[in-house]
Parts: C-alpha cells; structure tokens; sequence
C-alpha cells in the first residue's frame, strides 16, 4: 500500500509538470495587458515602466522558469518560515501578484477559510441529502418519495446555480431580510450570537450548491443501488435472514460504493472551480472570486497559481479515489 | 448594526466646527462623534493595495485616500483645497515663482502620522524620490514629470523645481493620486525593492482621518478613527469605523445600498439607468453623480487603415498616408449631426452621462461647438450633398472621389458601448454611410501587446470609441496628446496618445503657448481654442460627458461627491441623520 501510494505520487510530478507548462503556455498566448485597466490619464510611458518592473515583458521561458522555481523551491521554504518563525536566510523571490504586488499565497491563504467553509459545508450536506434520499429512491422505486427526489434532483441538475442563487437573494434577502446578501470574510465566531451570524451569511450559499452537488450524486446512488439491490447475493442475503437494515446499508449500499466514490472524489476539485459563480453571486471573497478578478486584471502570476492548485487537487483527489476502492472493495489489490 | 443609533449631532454644528478648524480657532474638544458607528463602503471591485503609487486604479486611490492624504486635493468643483499644505501657493502669494519655474507648498504645522512622528519636509521629498527611483514601475510617475528637484527648505517648507516654465504646477503632491508616505515607513522600499514591501503597501501610516486595522487584498479593508488626527478636537471624523468592502458586481452593490439598506455607500455604478431608477424609488437611499473630464467620443482615423497597405496600414508616414475621406471635415460634421445624443444619454447613461460637443468639457468650456446638441440628419444629408459626395452607383452608400463611406467603427466590449454602436449605426445608414461595428475585449483594446492587431494604439479601422479623460485639472497635459509628436506608430511601438493621428501645426503652436503662459484667463482662452480647433478639424467626435455615479444610504449626510479627486475626500465629514 506505502509502495503503491510512494509509486502513484512520483507518477504524478511528471504530469503535474506538463499541466503547469500547458497552463503557462495557454495564459502566455492569451492577450492582455495588467494596465489595461488603469485610467488613460496615466500615460503609455508610465504604464510601460510598471509593466517592466512586473516583468511582463521578459520571455516566455525565462517567466516560466522564475515561477516553476518560485512554486517548488522558494514557497516551501517560505511556508516553512512562516510556520516556524525561521529564517532561511537566503535572498528569495516568492511569487508576486502582478494586480496587488504582494506574495499570491498570502492571498490563497486568506482566501482559503471561507472558501472551504461554504464549499465544504455545502459539499458534506449535499452528500448527507443525496445518499439517503438516493438509498431511499431505489428501495422504494417508484414511491413519492422516489417522485419527489427525481423532481428535486432533475430542477438541482437542470437550473444552473447563477438562477438558483439570484432567486434566493431576491425572496430571502430583498423580499424577507432574513440572511444578508453579502458575506462578511472579516467575521470571526467567537460566540454563540456570532456563530449565529456566521450560519446565516452561510444559509443561502450552502442551500444553493447543496442542492446543486445533491442532485447528481443521488441520481447515481440510485441507479447503483438499484442495479445492486436487483443481484442474487441480495436475495442470498435476505434468505439468510438478514435484517433489512443490514441488506440495504452493508450488502448493497457498500457494493453500490464504489461509482459513488468515484464521483464524490472527483467532485472535491470540482466544488472549488464551479463555485466561481456562487461566489461572485453572494459576493463570498474566496478562491473561486480571487480567480475571476485576476482574470480580468490579467494578473497571470495568480491565476497560473490558482488553475495549477486545481490541478493538484484533481491528480489528489484521483489519488484518492483509488485508495478508497481498495478500502471498500478487499478484491481490489495495489500491485 | 449599520443603523445603531449613537450620538449625533446636526451638520450645522458640524459647519459650526469646520469653521472653527478652518481659522485655527480652538473650539472645545470632545465634540459628541458617530459613538460606535461603522460605515460600510461597497467597492465591488476592491482595492488591492493601499498604495496609488502601486497602482493604476481609482479604487485604489480612493481607499487610501481615507489614510494618506496629499498637499492639497481637488474639491466637487475641481477647485484645489489645502489637505496637508497649509494655504495653496499663487503666484500672489508668492507661492509660485515669477518665472513659473518652482512651487513653494507650506506644510500645515503639527501635523503628527498615526504613529505619533511629526510630518516633515523630508517625507514630502522622499515621496518623490520614492515614484522616481529606476525600477519600482511607479504608476503615478506621470505627475512627477518635469520636476527637476525637490528639497526641504526647512521642516515644514518644501520646495518643488521644474526643469522650466510649468504654469500648471498642481502634478506633485496633489490629489489623491500623489499622496505623502512616511519616509520612516517605505525607506526600504525604493525602485525594485518596492515588490518586497507588501505589508507596507498593505498598511501605510497616514495623516488621514482613518488608520488600517486590516487589510484583504481585493476583499475588504478594515478601518479606524486615527486618535492623531488633526481634526479629532473637532470631533472629526464622525464614523468610529469604516469598512470597505468588495465583490459582486455593480447591480448587487447599488441593490444593497438603495433597496437593502445593508451598506452606505456604493461607487462605481454602471447598471442599466432603468434598473438604477427603480431600485432608488423603491427604497430609502439617494443615487449621485460627479463630472470632471470624462467624455466618451469618437476618434476618426486620419490615415488610411486599408488592409492591402500592409507595414503603411494605419502609419502617419509624415502626413503621406491620409484616410480616404475622414479627414474631409464635411463627412466628419454630417457624422456627428446624424448622432442623437440626448437618446445614448437615456439608454445607456442616466445619471452618469450628459450629451456634449466638446473634448475639454468642463470649465472654461467652449460654447461654440453646440450645433451637434440637437440631432439634425437632414442638415447631415444636406452637407454631403453640398460637398459632391453622393451616390453615384445607387447603392446606398454614397462615395467620395470614388471611394464608397464604408466605415469599421470599433470599441472595446461592454453592453453600453455595444447599444451605443448599433444606434449610431443606424443613424448612419440613413445618410448613407454604411458601418460595420466591431468590439474587442478591454484587455486587448487598451492594452501594449504588439503581436495584436487589435489595440486602439494599432488603429487598424476607421473610427473606434473609448472614454479619455485629464488627470485631475490638467488641460494642459490632456490637450498636448493630439500634438503631432504623439502620434502612435510602428517606430515607437505604438506608444503615443494621439490615436486618431491628427496633425496639425496649429494645434501644434497653440498647445507651445499654453505651455508658456501663465496668466490664468489666457489660459482659458487658449484652452477653449484648442477644444475648437479639435472638435472642429472632426477627428474627434465626443459623444457623452461621463460622471462617476455611487449610491449612499438616505441616512448619510455630508457627502461631496468629487469626480476630480477620490470621492471618499470628505469622508471626514460624512455623518448619519438620527
């Protein structure tokens, strides 16, 4: 397991090098310009000076060899100085937003909490609704029940959340003032009316891509159970005189798993990249915010780091996905 | 927590106070302030950095402007106020040499930064050693040029030396644009070393009314009261807390402040006038707007952008590669007469635009180009007729000396612009000048990237459309981008401002003059002449004066909102009603 895992993660530097080139490259050939935005008042002179101290106008090797030794050396040794109060000593550039002029990691970093607070929360109850409700379908197919959460599931999957989330703000915060329309990133629970505060700036977010993550994976944990739920090991098992408890959630839910798994696994990078939106609509400043304004600032030091982030998660949560299938399934060998 | 009730007071006292301030009087201190009162600013696109020489954006400028403030700022007039200078120095005064050459600023005595050192001379010069150092890609360089040196006359006298007559001697130190930093703090933070200093970007040490408690890039800035602020026996400022916060977009912003209630204040609204309209009426909050120099208008290509002329395509050539009929000032005039301004106002702008002839629109401005006020396509069509260009093939265009009026008219992307385009368009087509519209990404458009062909600097199409604008009061240097040397070209990588390639020995002569004179009404004259001359030769089209539009709660009171400056320059006298 140690040696398959050691073997899966050597593998993967080779293509995270690849992605991160194709990544540069793509930002490389795209147009644009970090003073684009500024006023016409500044004049083309000036604006040359700035692009040169930023080092926009160096060439595409020498910025992607700056940044790939930036990624894998300096900010490593940074983070270790900053988790350790330590000082390397050596002279080191860390990796600098062309838009705020300061370290992009410090910006991940701060970024970071709220994004995986309303992401993660919305994440984890959108898999506490769709696996039940997925379960509960497929054992009583055709039921309400199973009516009901195909509805459900097929508007979630079919009305993208930029609807969802404006509809929301519009009966919740316009209509009703029940939660705020924006999300205060400065807000820390220190109590129990603060901690109160912080479920209703969450309340909307988490609702809208709860339903959204929900709708598909309870499609899938339904047609997987069913499919199981029609084997003969099932009926072996109710022969048995198992208890319906235990056919339904250790033989067919764990055999139902592993598509399951799969899903959810590739759905964590997924839940950081496709709350782009929901962040922009309920103006949560995270990642997904971060990404978006540095796009439109052409502040490509940022958004290579940020979409080779992505990256990573994607190569880990594969990573993990597979470790998983071992865990569920014993025939399933790492060799 | 936004409407706390806290103690109050009416603005009339706070006036009462101001002028107290104002004649250095020493009013009882401990004035009642906002007890306990945040206000929270909705920047939707949100500073990302506290220092304006870090950074080319308003919303920058204007964040900090609540921390560091300059010698003297532009008020909603355009008129000059002393801010850390002690008077604004005139040629009366004996402010300004005789010869033009060098600006003496007094510093306002006392004056402590937020961590209690007194402000001197030598911040005022380090300031500008700071923008000037090689390699920091200072972003506000441009008000720094010209000036010879800087040097402390003593602590609390600064004097600023141009390397000749510089009759608009307002670029240094002025606006919020050109604030003073703390030498103590940014010592280190010279030319290349300016990267290094995120937390000194993040968190400078002011003289404002406000002092950073945190710093979100792009995100959200925490503010508080600076207990050293100058006016803090007068019970200035009001707020105890400031928050300014970003993200979302316009529409989410102004609905937060005119229909929720949950901000104070929002900036930069570009939504729909419409939907502007009904979010004000259904709510409590007021919408604002502020004009200086902005005016969206129309360049017309002087040369010629034909694709087969290849490496001449759209290139001055010293006069030898004229457009085939746009610089005949009769197609020009028929263009802009066909235009309805008055209906780009109402679909586009709202509050935020006034239909105008003029490039230079603010005071002195010219009254002598009105006649486009009023859309008048027969007379457009009459004036074409009059000059021999007509159809002469019956297809509706009509040519001249034989060359069709087709036009590619360009912008960059942006639903008002793209309404703009397909309206004029229209207006076009019926007198007979086809137009095919164009619109490319703002990162492309106004950006340096030599490999496209794209960017207004290239020009490779008849006419484009952007928004231009003075920094801060200078006509001077904003009228001097149509002089023939401005011209953009392969030969200085397309780096000049007169995009439209007009040349003219006159305007040339006439801009020389105002770079010597002195005499403010002169200036003014000559200031319109060349606003004349301009608008005249029609290689420029203005369409639209542009203001800023924000929107700030119905509660709060004090708001002068300055589109010459940061619209946060007063925020000091901001107050909320009971």
């Amino acid at each position: 397991m140690a040696r398959y895992l050691l073997r899966r993660t050597l593998a993967a530097i080779p293509t995270l090098l690849a992605i991160s080139f194709v990544i540069f490259a793509i930002l490389d050939l795209a147009p644009g310009d970090p003073t684009s935005s500024f006023p016409l008042s500044i004049p083309p002179e000036v604006r040359e000076q700035y692009r040169e101290a930023l080092g926009f106008n160096d060439t595409f090797l020498v910025r992607y060899g700056k940044w790939l030794r930036q990624m894998t050396v300096d900010e490593p040794i940074a983070l270790i100085e900053q988790s350790f109060g330590a000082d390397a000593g050596s002279s080191r550039t860390r990796i600098q937003s062309w838009a705020s002029r300061s370290p992009v990691m410090d910006t991940i970093a701060e970024r970071l909490p709220q994004t995986l607070w309303v992401l993660g929360v919305s994440f984890l109850l959108g898999i506490a609704i769709a696996v039940p409700l997925g379960v509960v379908s497929a054992y009583r197919q055709y039921s309400l029940v199973d009516q009901l959460g195909t509805l459900a599931s097929m508007v979630g999957y079919s009305v993208p959340t930029f609807f969802t989330g404006l509809v929301a703000i519009i009966v919740f915060s316009v209509w009703l003032g029940w939660f705020p329309s924006f999300y205060d990133t400065t807000h820390e629970v220190t109590d129990f009316a603060s901690f109160v505060f912080q479920l209703r700036q969450m309340a909307m977010p988490v609702a809208v891509l709860a339903l959204f993550n929900a709708a598909a994976l309870s499609r899938f944990t339904r047609s997987s159970m069913l499919e199981n739920l029609g084997e003969d090991y099932i009926r072996t098992a109710r022969a048995k005189g198992v208890d319906e408890r235990g056919v339904l959630l250790r033989h067919a839910l764990r055999n139902s798993a592993i598509p399951i798994v799969t899903l959810i696994a590739l759905q964590i990078p997924g839940i950081f990249a496709g709350a782009i939106i929901t962040e922009q609509i309920f103006r949560i400043n995270g990642l997904g915010q971060a990404l978006i304004s540095a796009i439109n600032a052409s502040d490509i030091p940022m958004v290579q780091t940020l979409t080779f982030i992505f990256a990573v998660l994607v190569v880990a949560s594969n990573l993990l996905a597979d470790v998983l299938y071992g865990l569920l399934d014993p025939r399933i060998r790492y060799e | 927590m936004l409407n706390r009730p806290g103690a109050t007071r009416t603005t009339t006292a706070l006036a009462f106070l101001l002028t107290l301030a104002a004649c250095g009087g020493a009013p009882p201190g401990g004035a009642g302030s906002g007890a306990g009162q945040t206000a929270t600013l909705l920047y939707w696109q949100a500073p990302t950095t506290l220092n304006p020489y870090m950074s080319g954006g308003e919303k920058e400028s204007h964040a900090a402007s609540l921390v560091i403030e300059p010698l003297a700022e532009y008020d909603e007039n355009g008129e000059l106020v002393p801010a850390l200078a002690a008077g604004i120095p005139t040629l009366g005064n004996g402010g300004l040499s005789a010869d033009l050459t060098a600006i003496t600023w007094t510093l306002e005595p006392g004056v402590l930064w937020s961590d209690g050192t007194p402000l001197t001379a030598d911040d005022v010069v380090f300031t500008w050693r700071y923008c000037t150092t090689p390699g920091g890609g200072c972003a506000q360089a441009s008000h720094f040029e010209g000036v010879e040196t800087v040097e402390a006359l003593d602590a609390g006298t600064v004097r600023v030396t141009f390397d000749g007559p510089k009759p608009f001697p307002f670029g240094p130190f002025v606006s919020s644009l050109s604030p003073i930093l703390q030498q103590a703090q940014f010592g280190e933070c010279m030319g290349a070393d300016a990267v290094q200093c995120s937390d000194e970007n993040f968190r400078p040490v002011g003289t404002g009314p406000y002092r950073v408690v945190a710093f979100r890039t792009n995100d959200t800035v925490e503010l508080e009261r600076n207990p050293r602020y100058r006016g803090i026996d007068h019970g200035l400022p009001f707020f105890d807390e400031i928050v300014i916060k970003g993200g979302g977009d316009a529409a989410a912003a102004a609905r937060s402040v005119l229909q929720l209630g949950e901000a104070d204040y929002a900036w930069n609204l570009q939504v729909e006038p419409e939907i502007l309209e009904r979010m004000e009426s259904r709510g409590s909050g007021h919408v604002v707007s502020a004009f200086s120099t902005s005016v969206e208008h129309l360049v017309l290509n002087q040369t010629n952008p034909d694709r087969a002329l290849g490496e001449l395509r759209s290139e001055y050539a010293n006069g030898t590669n004229p457009h085939p009929f746009l610089t005949d000032p009769a197609v020009g005039r028929a263009l802009s007469l066909a235009i309805d301004r008055e209906a780009l106002v109402t679909v586009g702008y709202g509050e935020g635009g006034r239909p105008t002839c003029n490039i230079w629109p603010a005071a002195p401005a010219s009254r002598n180009n009105d006649e486009c006020l009023e859309q008048d396509i027969g007379l457009a069509n009459r004036l074409l007729d009059e000059a021999g260009i007509v159809d002469t093939d019956g297809d509706g265009i009509r040519e001249r000396a034989g060359v069709p009026l087709r036009i590619v008219y360009q912008t960059s992307t942006n639903t008002v612009r793209q309404t703009t385009q397909e309206l004029i368009k229209g207006w076009w087509a019926e007198i007979g000048v086809a137009t095919e519209l164009k619109n490319v990404d703002s990162s492309v458009f106004f950006g340096s990237d030599l490999a496209s062909p794209d960017t207004y600097g290239k020009f490779y199409a008849d006419i484009q459309m952007y928004t231009n604008m003075a920094a801060g009061r200078n006509a001077e240097a904003y009228l001097g981008q149509w002089r023939t040397d401005e011209i953009p070209g392969a030969a200085n990588s397309f780096l000049g401002q007169n995009t439209g390639r007009f040349h003219s020995g006159e305007l040339d002569a006439l801009h020389s003059e105002l770079q010597r004179t002195g005499d403010p009404e002169q200036r003014d004259a000559l200031i319109v002449a060349l606003n004349d001359l301009l608008v005249q030769s029609y290689s420029v089209i203005p369409l639209i004066y542009r203001g800023s539009v924000s929107a700030h709660g119905g509660d709060i009171q004090g708001i002068r909102m300055s589109a010459w400056d940061s619209e946060l320059w007063n925020i000091e006298t901001w107050t909320r009603s009971p």
